[in-house]
């Protein structure tokens, strides 16, 4: 996916003037933070649960290198395939290659954010595939050639209204007078196509949430049941998943989806949650006669180590971006690449550069409410901040900015200039405003006094009133 | 929560924090009187900013010089005490981390840390007031500044203390716990945005009808009293130590002296 | 290309993890952990006696849109399959996995049920399965693929009926990974963890049954116990 995230700036602009979207998200920002509350209020353990969940995920972490491999050497020892590909493009050329030897013509897709992140899509059509992506809200945006503008609900940002044309368009067979006002009425559309899908696909890629190496399972969720059929109907079984995935157990994993589904959209479990291990056994009535897996680095090992490793243990459930007023205000879009939204913040400057995504960790009041959610714990604020230190020390910020903070920065750290530049300034100010109490506009100010009044201080500063009430000194 | 022998009037060294100290001497002088009510004697040493702009910019070498003036300037008190929650959680949380690198320094941060605390949680924690002598006649909603909230856990203190206030009654602010979209240095990066958060806000103040809005950080109330001005509205906005101290001699945050306001 | 990228990201990851841990303890650690696979955090409300447990999977099941009826006589298993599609108006036609306690049932009891043993079909528009078990924390029906029990079954037909003895009831998710391995059969190509009918909020965020899989979920909890 080509990233827009260093016009982030002007892709906010656009999303808050788009009132569809400011619809969707009005209805977004209290619905889903308000289902998580409830499922975490009808489970006493759930802190202790995100103890447990961050603390499975470090000892894989600090383990990564052991539980790949013997991943790896279940997955074989079911007849599976692991295939590992450090790039983008090797992911993309390993799965072109795969679906080639399957003779596909046709591939359909359960809902998969790393796919977004490699661009599958556009390179197996490229070579003539036909690729369907049959998650609801993946499928309408296949249609509309958009991206997710969130990881666990992509078509967030649509209305109904919007999907309906979208189908009309797109589905020549509608009869004219076909009733498609209602969002059932969309999706009996949308089940019906799609079903052919399922049956006539030679190839099923699928995502996962997890990765297990005391089975060589992989774990896919979802509630639509898309990717069962996607997995169980093709012949050939491909994963495309990446390497931080990996967890121990099934046990470990059990922890995990207690977290996964009640972080993500407030429900106790999700409809459904799939363990595929190896492919179809002799005896087995149905399921993929080939297994393959697919692990995908692309930039991922190189944060192992570092103090940017804790966003390893994402498991992906959107709950930073569902409480995150920032998120909430410009939606996904405005983010400019696969992953939006606090975590996006945090692992887009490591997937893309700082240089391109130097806008994301910026664009965040700290106001820390993602952490407080995070199912694992990741100090989401923290390395944000620590991105900025990068960008700070690589000179990237703009100067102006850093103009001013280096000026303030200047006077705060000499307490005698500090005394003599405030004293005189606020004097200024205050005189200024002494009357209305506050300025429509300022001069410097203009990025705060476009939406907002700029209170007048009082004229004097704290320190200056209250050394002289300590000493019985009035100034003038 | 604090390993220091009780002595009977501690020595509370008062974070002004450079908002107060500059737009709001107000907040000061009542935060003073509050921490004497609860038999502290405050001394305010002399202090410029505690480098949470800079910290929160990756300005490093500029965090660490001012966090070191200021361990250096509240070094012979019992506690620091701020009328602020997120200059109360810079040193708590983040002078520690800072100053990481440098065994010394963080093992003075450290000891920073575990005595410094915001203004009205320390009233309740740890001076264990359970109510105040004031009076403000209204309504009133109250903010929860996320720093102060998500950092330290102030929530139910600055509200055990206005429900002591005579005349005062509280309706609760939808949406409390969402950021205003203040952000320090953040609503003049991206004001845009910042005006879209500021905005939501406002009509959350304004559904609750109160003619007073109340929070414990002055980045946020003068970010919401600008835009609450800017729109016309007439609720008033002070920081809560004011009413909790019973001294509103100041007009209300961005009103002037030429506004009669009550 | 493909040993390289495989030494290549091994290499970069044990670049960095390896100056923190002790070799050798660190594959005993994982030998080890892979070996006891531990129960983490288990929710108190899984914890129940037996009856309590059967209440609690009931009203779970029922609140993600699942019906729950209890059968006490295996030999009625028949009728009431008969009776819940002439209930809701569908064919008199169901695709049984062929699992030993579904082929003992007396089909014949009810000659104009039409009964068909195998995978899912397009066709189908209602399966009968069982479940290896229930877990009771979430309402959910645990499936394993095998010559007994085709995973197309739970996906493919709009109507999915679930006959679950009592006996194969549990707490937690935990318990039914124990039940799976004292099968002794390794872990089966597929496990399908299912808590409800099929549902979607893709459009508008408006919560919708019947999306891909099944529109209706029916329990039969057999009390066998």
């Amino acid at each position: 996916m080509r990233s827009t995230a260093h016009a982030f700036k002007e892709n906010a602009r656009t999303a808050m003037a788009d009132p569809d979207l400011t619809k969707a998200l009005t209805k977004f920002k209290t619905g889903f933070p308000l289902k998580r509350a409830q499922a975490v209020a009808a489970l006493p353990e759930f802190e202790a649960l995100r103890d447990a969940g961050k603390a499975i995920k470090d000892h894989t972490l600090a383990h990564l290198d052991l539980y790949l491999e013997v991943f790896e050497q279940n997955v074989r020892a079911r007849g599976g395939h692991v295939h590992w590909a450090r790039t983008a493009a090797e992911a993309k050329e390993i799965i072109l290659r795969l679906c080639r030897e399957a003779g596909a013509k046709m591939v359909t897709k359960g809902k998969s954010m790393v796919s977004e992140e490699v661009g599958l899509n556009t390179a197996l059509e490229a070579e003539g595939l036909e690729v369907v992506e049959t998650d609801l809200g993946e499928y309408i945006l296949q249609i509309r050639k958009e991206a997710p503008s969130h990881i666990i609900a992509p078509a967030l940002h649509l209305s109904k209204e919007q999907v309906a044309d979208d189908f009309r368009r797109v589905h020549t067979h509608l009869a004219s007078d076909r009733k498609l006002s209602e969002p059932a009425d969309l999706l009996t559309e949308a089940r019906v196509l799609l079903r052919d899908k399922f049956l006539n696909a030679e190839v099923g890629i699928t995502g996962a949430n997890f990765l297990i190496a005391e089975t060589g399972s992989t774990v896919i969720v979802t509630n639509e049941g898309n990717g069962d059929l996607t997995q169980t109907l093709a012949k050939t079984h491909i994963v495309l998943t990446s390497i931080e995935k990996v967890v121990p157990t099934l046990e470990d994993a059990s922890t995990l989806l207690r977290l996964l589904a009640r972080s993500a959209t407030g429900q106790e479990f999700s409809t459904y949650t799939t363990f595929s291990t190896g492919p179809r056994r002799a005896d087995d009535l149905d399921g993929p006669e080939a297994f393959h897996v697919v692990l995908l680095d692309n930039g991922r090992s190189a944060l192992l180590g570092t103090e940017m490793q804790e966003a390893l243990r994402c498991i992906r459930c959107g709950a930073c971006m569902n409480h995150c007023p920032v998120y909430h205000a410009v939606g996904g879009h405005a983010y400019g690449w696969v992953y939006p939204g606090p975590i996006g913040a945090v692992v887009d400057p490591a997937l893309l550069g700082i240089a391109e995504a130097r806008h994301l960790p910026n664009a965040s009041t700290f106001c820390g409410r993602c952490e407080s959610v995070c199912p694992v714990r990741i100090p989401l604020p923290k390395l944000m901040r620590l991105w900025r230190e990068k960008e700070f020390e690589g000179k990237l910020s703009p100067p102006a900015q850093r103009w001013g903070l280096g000026v303030w920065a200047f006077v705060a750290r000499r307490p005698g200039l500090y005394r003599l530049a405030t004293g005189l300034g606020m004097r200024v100010l205050g005189m200024a405003g002494a009357k209305r109490g506050r300025f429509r506009s300022l001069p410097l100010a203009g990025a705060w006094t476009a939406a907002r009044d700029f209170p007048a201080p009082a004229g004097k500063t704290f320190q200056e009133l209250y050394k002289a009430r300590r000493t019985g000194v009035h100034h003038g | 929560m604090n390993s220091f022998p009780e002595k009977p009037r501690p020595r509370v060294g008062l974070l002004v924090t450079c908002l107060v100290d500059l737009f709001r001497p107000s907040v000061g002088f009542s935060a003073v009187k509050l921490l004497e009510d609860a038999g502290c004697d405050v001394v305010v040493p002399e202090q410029t900013c505690c480098g949470q702009p800079a910290w929160n910019s990756g300005d490093r070498a500029d965090t660490v010089a001012l966090a070191k003036a200021v361990i250096q300037a509240f070094e012979g008190c019992d506690y620091v005490v701020a009328p602020s929650g997120s200059c109360a959680g810079m040193l708590r949380k983040h002078y520690p981390e800072a100053l990481a690198d440098e065994p010394d320094w963080a093992q003075r941060a450290h000891f920073l840390a575990r005595r410094t605390h915001e203004l009205v949680s320390f009233l309740v924690d740890v001076r264990g007031m359970r109510g105040v002598q004031a009076s403000y006649p209204g309504t009133v909603t109250y903010h929860d500044s996320c720093s102060g909230l998500r950092e330290l856990g102030v929530k139910a203190q600055p509200r055990e203390l206005l429900a002591s206030v005579k005349g005062l009654s509280l309706t609760e602010l939808p949406e409390a716990e969402v950021c205003c979209g203040f952000g320090g240095t953040f609503c003049v990066k991206y004001p845009d945005i910042s005006a879209k958060m500021v905005s939501d806000k406002a009509a959350h103040i304004t559904s609750t009808g109160a003619d007073t809005l109340l929070a414990g950080d002055m980045g946020c109330l003068m970010n919401m009293a600008g835009r609450l001005q800017r729109l016309g509205s007439p609720v008033k906005v002070r920081h809560v130590a004011e009413v909790l101290a019973g001294d509103i001699s100041a007009p209300p945050i961005g009103q002037g002296e030429g506004e009669i306001t009550r | 290309m493909a040993d390289d990228a495989r030494s290549g990201i091994l290499g970069t990851i044990r670049r960095a993890v390896e100056g923190q841990r002790d070799e050798a303890a660190a594959r005993a650690a994982v030998a080890d952990r892979l070996a006891r696979h531990a129960r983490n955090v288990i929710p108190l409300r899984a914890q129940l006696p037996p009856a309590q447990q059967v209440e609690l999977f009931q009203r779970m099941a029922q609140a993600v849109g699942a019906t729950v009826e209890l059968v006490t006589d295996p030999a009625r298993v028949p009728h009431m399959a008969a009776d819940y599609l002439s209930n809701h108006n569908l064919p008199a036609r169901v695709r049984v996995a062929p699992d030993p306690l579904l082929q003992s049932l007396p089909w014949d009891r009810r000659p104009m049920l039409e009964v068909a043993f195998g995978r899912a079909t397009a066709d189908d528009q209602t399966s009968l399965t069982t479940a290896v078990a229930g877990v009771a924390e979430t309402g959910t029906l645990m499936l394993a693929s095998g010559p007994d029990q085709a995973t197309t079954l739970a996906f493919l037909p709009t109507n999915h009926v679930v006959l679950l003895p009592l006996s194969r009831l549990v707490g937690t998710y935990e318990e039914g990974w124990d039940m799976l391995r004292a099968r002794g059969r390794g872990q089966p190509r597929t496990v399908n963890f299912v808590t409800g009918p099929s549902r979607t909020a893709d459009i508008e965020q408006t919560p919708q049954v019947h999306a891909h899989g099944p529109g209706r979920l029916h329990i039969l909890l057999l009390a066998d116990m």
